[in-house]
C-alpha cells in the first residue's frame, strides 16, 4: 500500500534531510513516527501525500509513484488520505458542520450525499452536539477531532497524523488517540508523527524511529530491540534515585 | 458555477478588500486611458495636419485648357490621388488677397500662376509618395513648378512616428503596471485566503478548482476597475473640453477594447498571483 525505497531528500538550506529511508506500511496497519525534532519525520509525511518529491528513491502511495505523479493524480490520490496536523487547519469563520463540508464540496462530490457523510463523520468523533459551535467556541481537542472528521470524510485507505496531539492536554491526548486507534480498528491504516514517547510506549504499534533523516530503529524489523529512545539501564537509576532523593 | 459563487462569497467577506481592489484596478487603468485619451487627440491632430498634404503644379503661361483638363483626368486616375482641382490665375488672385487681408493691394492680376492642386488619399500622404505623385506630375511639359512642401511633410511623418513608438513604449508600460497593481490586488484576496487553499489543496482540490474563483474575481474586478476608470476619464475629458482645449473621446469600439483590455488585465494577473502562490505552496 506505501513503500519507500532508497529515499533521500535534501533541502538547499538545510541539506539533508531524509538519507537512504526504505520501509513498507501495509494495509490497516497503525505506524508510529518518532524520533527529535527535525529527524525528517514531517519530510516522509509530505512524501506521503506528495507535497514534496524526494530528490532520489522513489514513494509509492497506492498505486502511484512518486517518480510519475502530477497534478491531477496528486489531486486525486489525496480525496484517499486523510491529513491532520498538529495545528488543526480548521477555517475560523466556519462551523464545524461547514468545515468537514469544505472537504466534500472543493472536490466535488454530489451536493445530495454531503450532508449525510459529514452528519456521520462527526458522530464518528463525537461532535455531532458541536455540528454549529465555531473552531474558537470549541476546546483544542475538539478542534482536533473536527479535523479528524474532515480528514475521515471520503472514506481514506491511511490517516496521516503529524504531532496530532502535540498541541493538547494529557486528557484530550488521550481522546484523540484512542480516537485514532478506533479510526484504525474500522481497518483504516494510521501513520502518527509523534513526540509522545508514553503515548508510543503505552501501545504495540510498530514504531518507526528516524535520528538526522535516517531510520534508526524499526520494531518491525527488530521487534525485541530496545529502541534508541527507550532510556538506558543508568538513566533509570538516576531518575530512582532522583524520587527517592525527593 | 460553484466558483462564480465562490468568487462572490469572497468579496462579500473581505468587501474593504475588493473595493480596495477595483479602485486600485480603476486608478491604473485610468492612468492608462488618461494616456491613450492623450494619444488619440494627438493622432487626431496629426491627421488633421496630414490632411493638409497636397501637391501644388504650376502651369506654364501658354497652358491650353484642353491639355489641363487631359492631365486632370489623367492624375485623378493615379491610384494615390483622392481629387484633382483646378485654380485660374484669377482664383489665385482672389484666394491670396483672401489670405493677405491687409495687404491685399499688393497682388495685382497676372502676378499669380494657373495651377493644378492634387489631394492625396488618407494613407497616402507619406514622403515616398507624395515625392513620386511630384514626380509624375512634373513630366508634363506645360508644368513650371510643383511644390509639396517636401521638408515638411518629411517632420511631420517623423513626428507621427515618434509618436506612434513613443506611445506603444508607454502604452505597453501602463499596462505593464496595470497588471502588476492587479496582480498585487488578487495576492492580498488569495493571503488573505491561504489557509483555505491550503486546506483545499490537503483534501484534493485540483489547482484548476482552486484558480477559478480567483480569475473570475480578477475578471470581475479588471470590468469593473475598467467601467471606473472609463467614468475618471470622461470626467477628466469634460474637465479639458470645459476649461482647455477641444479633444474627442473614445468611440465605441474603443472603449469596448479598454474594458477588455481591464477584463484581460484582471485575469492575467490573478494567474500569475495564484500560479505564484500555488507553486510555493
Amino acid at each position: 500500500m506505501i513503500r519507500l525505497t532508497n529515499v533521500a531528500k535534501e533541502y538547499p538550506r538545510s541539506g539533508t534531510a531524509l538519507a537512504e529511508i526504505s520501509f513498507q506500511v501495509r494495509k490497516g496497519e497503525f505506524v508510529f513516527l518518532t524520533g527529535p525534532s527535525g529527524s525528517g519525520k514531517t519530510t516522509i509525511l509530505k512524501l506521503l501525500y506528495m507535497d514534496d518529491k524526494p530528490n532520489l528513491g522513489e514513494v509509492w502511495v497506492n498505486g502511484v509513484s512518486s517518480l510519475t505523479a502530477r497534478g491531477g493524480e496528486i489531486s486525486r490520490l489525496r480525496r484517499r488520505l486523510g491529513i491532520v496536523f498538529q495545528d488543526f487547519r480548521l477555517l475560523e469563520d466556519r462551523t464545524a458542520e461547514a468545515n468537514v463540508r469544505f472537504a466534500l464540496e472543493v472536490t466535488g462530490a454530489p451536493k445530495a450525499s454531503i450532508a449525510a457523510k459529514v452528519s456521520r463523520a462527526l458522530t464518528q468523533v463525537g461532535l455531532a452536539s458541536k455540528a454549529t459551535s465555531y473552531p474558537r467556541e470549541m476546546s483544542g481537542g475538539e478542534q482536533q477531532r473536527v479535523a479528524i472528521a474532515r480528514s475521515l470524510i471520503n472514506d481514506p485507505f491511511v490517516l496521516i497524523a503529524d504531532e496530532p496531539t502535540g498541541n493538547l492536554d494529557e486528557r484530550a491526548t488521550r481522546g484523540v488517540f484512542q480516537l485514532l486507534r478506533d479510526i484504525n480498528a474500522s481497518g483504516t491504516a494510521v501513520i502518527m508523527a509523534t513526540h509522545d514517547l508514553d503515548l508510543v510506549r503505552r501501545s504495540n504499534y510498530r514504531t518507526i524511529e528516524l535520528n538526522h533523516g535516517r531510520l534508526v530503529f524499526d520494531s518491525a524489523e527488530s521487534p525485541l530491540a530496545p529502541r534508541p529512545s527507550d532510556p538506558t539501564m543508568a538513566e533509570v537509576e538516576a531518575a530512582a534515585d532522583t524520587r527517592e532523593k525527593s | 458555477m460553484r466558483s462564480v459563487k465562490e468568487a462572490l462569497t469572497a468579496s462579500r467577506r473581505a468587501p474593504l478588500l475588493s473595493i480596495l481592489g477595483v479602485v486600485t484596478i480603476a486608478f491604473s487603468l485610468f492612468a492608462f486611458g488618461l494616456f491613450g485619451l492623450v494619444a488619440i487627440n494627438i493622432r487626431k491632430a496629426l491627421e488633421q495636419v496630414e490632411e493638409r498634404v497636397e501637391v501644388r503644379a504650376f502651369l506654364g503661361d501658354s497652358t491650353e485648357i484642353e491639355s489641363v483638363a487631359a492631365a486632370m483626368k489623367d492624375i485623378g486616375e493615379f491610384p494615390e490621388v483622392a481629387r484633382v482641382e483646378y485654380v485660374s490665375r484669377e482664383q489665385a488672385l482672389e484666394r491670396a488677397r483672401k489670405e493677405m487681408g491687409e495687404f491685399a493691394d499688393v497682388f495685382e492680376a497676372g502676378v499669380l500662376p494657373a495651377s493644378i492642386e492634387v489631394y492625396l488619399k488618407s494613407g497616402m500622404r507619406d514622403p515616398t509618395t507624395v515625392k513620386s505623385v511630384a514626380d509624375r506630375i512634373r513630366t508634363y511639359h506645360f508644368v513650371d513648378d510643383v511644390r509639396y512642401g517636401e521638408e515638411w511633410v518629411a517632420k511631420l511623418y517623423r513626428l507621427r512616428n515618434i509618436a506612434t513608438v513613443a506611445g506603444l513604449a508607454l502604452g505597453i508600460a501602463f499596462a505593464a503596471v496595470a497588471i502588476i497593481i492587479i496582480g498585487a490586488t488578487i495576492r492580498m484576496t488569495v493571503l488573505a485566503r491561504a489557509k483555505e487553499i491550503s486546506i483545499m489543496r490537503l483534501v484534493g482540490a485540483t489547482d484548476m478548482f482552486i484558480r477559478l474563483p480567483f480569475l473570475i474575481d480578477g475578471l470581475v474586478k479588471g470590468v469593473m476597475g475598467g467601467l471606473l476608470a472609463l467614468v475618471f476619464v470622461w470626467v477628466a475629458n469634460r474637465v479639458v473640453n470645459e476649461y482647455f482645449i477641444q479633444t474627442i473621446f473614445f468611440n465605441r469600439e474603443m472603449i469596448f477594447l479598454g474594458i477588455l483590455g481591464g477584463a484581460f488585465m484582471g485575469v492575467l494577473g490573478s494567474l500569475v498571483s495564484v500560479g505564484r502562490h500555488l507553486r510555493r505552496v
